[in-house]
């Protein structure tokens, strides 16, 4: 079996002028590909090379995990963001947020906090545990939290490639934007 | 044995901004330097500012991190790594090397090209942020590998150790305003600017 590029959400230039259409372009149409390339060449006569992506991530390593949770971490990133995004989350899952972190603001502040001080490449995840509380992870590199048997609501990707045509070495005001196209239907889908 | 950490000055570029042009272009030579070098350098001073740390020498701080707050890892590294990474570079670099270092290549890995393809392998293979190394180990060989993040071969927690004689950063930041997803092509265009009269002299100073 091989996987496929999921189409995105948006067209690339619908982030603007957060996100740029050539960063999309870059981060989409060769990164996120060349993991899934990448991916798909590894998994051969491999025991993974009829499982889910979502076993890949759960049960691989090195480099078919770098790749597999690189192709699951991208296809997840663009459905957190929506050009129609932005605000605050609402329903069961803000009353979570509420009930875990204090306030959406103490919860927007925590995960901000996480993703400015993550050393070198990674993401950060809100996700939610067996029993339904959030938590807020830190991950280098590929790092997903389905390898913690935690479920991943929402994720910011801060490998440099993700800002740095747009915003340089100003990690910060890339994360400030990230608020403005969160897609909150994301996760708000998942936590029920 | 150097400067104390509290004494450390933000060292000037060996040249300018542009004199790395057309292999590493001059907005990113500005921005590597005076933002992200610049950032470690101070972080460092103030993770270490009023503590043992300052009194002692980063070399030696490099070996022991083990034991140090990991802000002192990360800036650490992050100083020291790119004061090498700027001196073994220059706009009269490339070539081949010459000398002790030459002959310790081959001796150590038969031909300049079999080393540079350990080297290029390393660079591209490194997962993420990260340098690649050519290292001397303490039994005075030669040895490529590569580290993540600000890690260097002279810490402790590093798999390959030894001391560095020439480094090249793969870290996005180093390479995508000109070569985006390309880091191969900037691992190419490197070695037209390698500096190897400093390895050189790097490497007579890790044997002595």
């Amino acid at each position: 079996m091989s996987f496929e590029l999921p189409a995105l959400p948006y067209a690339s230039d619908a982030l603007e002028p957060f996100i740029s259409k050539e960063t999309i372009d870059y981060h989409y149409g060769k990164h996120h590909n060349a993991y899934l390339t990448n991916l798909n060449k590894l998994i051969v006569g491999t025991e993974f090379e009829h499982a889910s992506l979502d076993e890949i991530v759960s049960k691989s390593d090195g480099g078919i995990y770098n790749n597999g949770a690189q192709v699951w971490n991208h296809s997840f990133y663009w459905k957190c963001l929506s050009p129609k995004g932005g605000g605050q989350a609402g329903g069961k899952l803000l009353e979570a947020i509420v009930r875990d972190f204090g306030s959406f603001d103490a919860f927007k502040e925590q995960f901000t906090t996480a993703a400015a001080t993550l050393f070198g490449a990674g993401w950060v995840w809100l996700s939610k545990d067996s029993s339904g509380l959030l938590h807020i992870t830190k991950e280098s590199n590929a790092g997903n939290p389905l390898k913690h048997a935690l479920t991943p609501l929402l994720t910011i990707d801060v490998w440099e490639h993700a800002y740095y045509i747009d915003k340089r070495n100003l990690r910060p005001a890339y994360i400030e934007d990230f608020w403005k196209l969160v897609n909150w239907e994301t996760p708000e889908g998942l936590y029920v | 044995m150097g400067t104390l950490i509290k004494d450390l000055q933000f060292d000037e570029l060996p040249y300018t901004f542009e004199a790395l042009e057309p292999y590493i272009d001059a907005l990113t030579m500005e921005i590597h330097y005076s933002r992200h070098h610049k950032a470690y350098f101070d972080n460092l001073q103030a993770a270490t500012k009023g503590t043992e740390m300052a009194e002692m020498h980063l070399c030696e701080l490099l070996k022991n991190i083990s034991k140090y707050p990991v802000a002192v890892r990360n800036n650490g590294g992050g100083h020291y790594n790119h004061r090498l990474f700027w001196s073994v570079m220059s706009p009269n670099g490339g070539g081949l090397p010459q000398g002790s270092v030459a002959q310790a290549i081959t001796n150590q890995f038969g031909t300049f090209e079999s080393f540079k393809e350990l080297f290029n392998n390393a660079a591209k293979t490194r997962f993420g942020s990260g340098w690649a190394w050519l290292c001397v180990k303490d039994d005075k060989s030669l040895c490529v590998c590569s580290t993540p993040n600000q890690d260097n071969p002279l810490m402790d927690v590093a798999d390959c150790k030894g001391k560095p004689v020439l480094g090249l950063d793969v870290w996005e930041h180093a390479y995508y305003l000109k070569y985006q997803n390309k880091r191969p092509d900037y691992i190419s265009a490197f070695w037209n600017v390698v500096n190897w009269e400093e390895v050189e002299k790097r490497y007579l100073k890790a044997i002595a």
